[in-house]
């Protein structure tokens, strides 16, 4: 007689739920496609543009899209003044645009989680000065910031990542210390304590990753900030040099033509709103998703 | 082996400073003032008395999470709060604590395996294989399952939590188990599982408890000594036959009377104390209890009683049994 043992059904992994819940929110997986899109022309910028970004055309300046009166479809989104193809720009903006994005995000999300976890972790006085100085930072108009920063450190993509970093450090200064007071309070972080566990490893190892979950969604919405600042700066001409494709700046050099020719600033624009919205959307989604309060 | 002593704590103290507002002066909270015991080997201290009255305050003082103010610890003849940092570290892996909430005191980001390794991760020199090896001998014996190791906590019942949290606390060998009301989050069969278990292991690895708890009829089940607390201070100590069916406090007679009981000639007259707690930022002049019991008298009101004993081990700070003027206390309704 054989008895038969039901095997329980394999518990899902944390990845397994998140994607449960991630793919019930249909703007959010929307989002998640395009930004792979975006992401897919940024990495084979050179196979998939059809012309190289800084190639002029002499003979097809100003160029309507291939659909208008004119148009020519070799040039699908049109030219601008100087006969380069938009769509080709646009393609080697994205890669532009995502890696001052990561980079920026990056970079403040380190130097973010670093001063958000001492200042939780050591409140007293060193909470007080590193939350002053946030305060301080925060009391500026991020814009006007980042403007100051790279007018003192020069024109250049590698400063206005930088500057753009140190713009939105606050907010992730801010979460990690929220989320690391309400963390030191858990019985868990006390008993790793009772067992001998070193401030660092109490820090990163037992305290972070019970953080993440709000900061991943904040550094997904701080990338569309990163994007649209990146734009901002570049449209002042602060950001990348020409001829580099970069969306704002591409903006700010076809800004004369808008009267005439709509689509030289028209595409990067809608670009930059797309790229934004998807990660905003994006954003939202892994918000609901990774927050164990708004789950069923 | 029957009578050695692990655990001595001589007038513990423990006072917080709290700031009442920007033109009020600082008041003293003391949480608990003055509680002296011994521990032996094997043996079960139970700590009862109501919310607030500093018990948990006196288990975070056993494991050094806080510094008490004042007083003396001697684990295994070593005084604890005159070490070094670095022999403080090796003497307090030997005293672990289990915590009240089994949903707060598991890291949800770990699997078991992580949480059990983790002790022996940060205190020993084991390799991976090791470790593994010693967590699922762990897990065994606390009755856990080899394919629990790769779960989540979130993916357990209340009591199997409190069976990983226990597991954990005895990673290190641990001579002493602080329990922190380690049932009163579970329901009632599974208290009575994990009461077991915890009985069990204490045999098998000849553990000392302290038992904090509010629920006496748990205490009954495991102790062998208990400690009444009323505001930070013992007001009744001694052995659990002795307290459960002599108890001598007014105190200790009006919380026995408020536990259920199921058979009728088992119940005993309900004594109903009337108002809250003092506050601690405000205690009463002489016995702290002396506005809520029906015997107290001006001594009362005025002078703080101490410890004294009656009847060979068993402890009580009261005026009023010191003096006779208590009732004896009804065993039946």
């Amino acid at each position: 007689m054989t008895t038969e043992t039901l095997q329980a059904p394999a518990p899902r992994t944390p990845l397994q739920e998140f994607w449960h819940y991630f793919k019930g929110n249909k703007g959010a997986v929307t989002g998640l496609v395009f930004i792979l899109i975006v992401c897919f022309m940024a990495l084979f910028a050179d196979i998939v543009a059809p012309h190289s970004p800084s190639d002029q055309a002499r003979d097809a300046l100003l160029l309507p899209p291939a659909w208008m009166d004119g148009g020519n479809w070799a040039y699908f989104l049109g030219t601008d003044d100087v006969g380069r193809d938009i769509l080709s720009r646009i393609i080697h903006g994205a890669r532009l645009s995502l890696s001052v994005g990561l980079v920026a995000v990056t970079a403040s999300l380190m130097m973010g989680i670093l001063m958000g976890l001492v200042a939780g972790y050591c409140k007293g006085v060193v909470d007080t000065i590193i939350m002053r100085i946030v305060d301080i930072m925060l009391a500026m108009p991020s814009l006007l910031l980042a403007i100051a920063i790279v007018a003192i450190l020069g024109p250049s993509i590698v400063n206005a990542a930088l500057a753009i970093s140190i713009v939105s450090l606050p907010h992730y200064v801010r979460l990690t210390r929220a989320a690391t007071m309400a963390e030191m309070s858990r019985d868990y972080v006390t008993s790793s304590r009772v067992i001998g566990a070193s401030p660092l490893r109490l820090m990163f190892v037992c305290i972070l990753p019970n953080c993440v979950a709000p900061l991943i969604v904040q550094a997904t919405l701080g990338f569309s900030t990163a994007i649209l600042d990146m734009a901002a700066l570049g449209f002042l001409g602060l950001g990348a040099q020409p001829p580099t494709p970069e969306w704002g700046s591409m903006l700010a050099d076809a800004l004369q033509f808008v009267q005439r020719a709509w689509w030289v600033v028209t595409f990067p624009g809608l670009m930059i709103l797309l790229t934004v919205l998807a990660f905003n959307l994006m954003g939202d989604g892994l918000r609901d998703a990774l927050d164990p309060k708004l789950k069923q | 082996m029957s009578h050695e002593l692990v655990l001595n704590a001589h007038n513990l103290k423990q006072h917080y400073h709290v700031k009442q507002g920007l033109f009020k002066p600082e008041a003293t909270v003391k949480a608990v003032d003055g509680v002296s015991f011994t521990l032996d080997r094997g043996k079960t201290l139970a700590v009862v008395g109501e919310s607030g009255c500093g018990k948990s305050t006196l288990g975070r003082m056993l494991t050094m999470i806080e510094t008490p103010t004042e007083g003396q610890l001697n684990f295994l003849g070593e005084d604890l709060l005159s070490l070094s940092k670095e022999q403080q570290k090796e003497l307090r892996q030997k005293i672990q604590i289990i915590f009240q909430n089994p949903y707060g005191s598991l890291n949800p980001r770990k699997k078991i395996g992580a949480i059990l390794e983790e002790p022996l991760v940060i205190n020993t020199q084991l390799n991976k294989a090791e470790r593994k090896a010693k967590a699922l001998a762990m897990m065994a014996k606390v009755g856990l399952k080899t394919e629990h190791y790769d779960r989540y906590p979130h993916m357990f019942s209340g009591g199997q939590r409190q069976r990983i949290a226990i597991a954990r606390g005895l990673m290190l060998d641990p001579e002493i188990i602080v329990a922190d009301e380690p049932v009163s989050a579970l329901d009632v069969s599974v208290q009575a599982q994990v009461l077991n278990l915890m009985m069990d292991l204490q045999q098998e690895f000849g553990l000392s408890y302290v038992f904090i708890s509010h629920d006496l009829s748990v205490v009954e089940h495991i102790a062998d000594e208990v400690m009444v607390m009323y505001l930070g201070k013992v007001v009744e100590h001694g052995k659990s036959e002795d307290v459960f069916t002599q108890p001598k406090h007014p105190y200790t007679q009006a919380l026995l009377s408020s536990t259920p009981q199921l058979s009728s000639d088992k119940r005993r007259q309900r004594i109903k104390l009337q108002g809250e707690l003092p506050s601690p930022l405000n205690p009463p002049s002489g016995c702290a209890f002396h506005g809520r019991c029906q015997y107290a008298n001006e001594r009362c009101r005025k002078e703080t009683p101490v410890l004294r004993s009656h009847a060979d081990v068993h402890l009580i700070a009261c005026h009023a049994v010191e003096e006779e003027r208590l009732e004896s206390f009804s065993g039946a309704a």
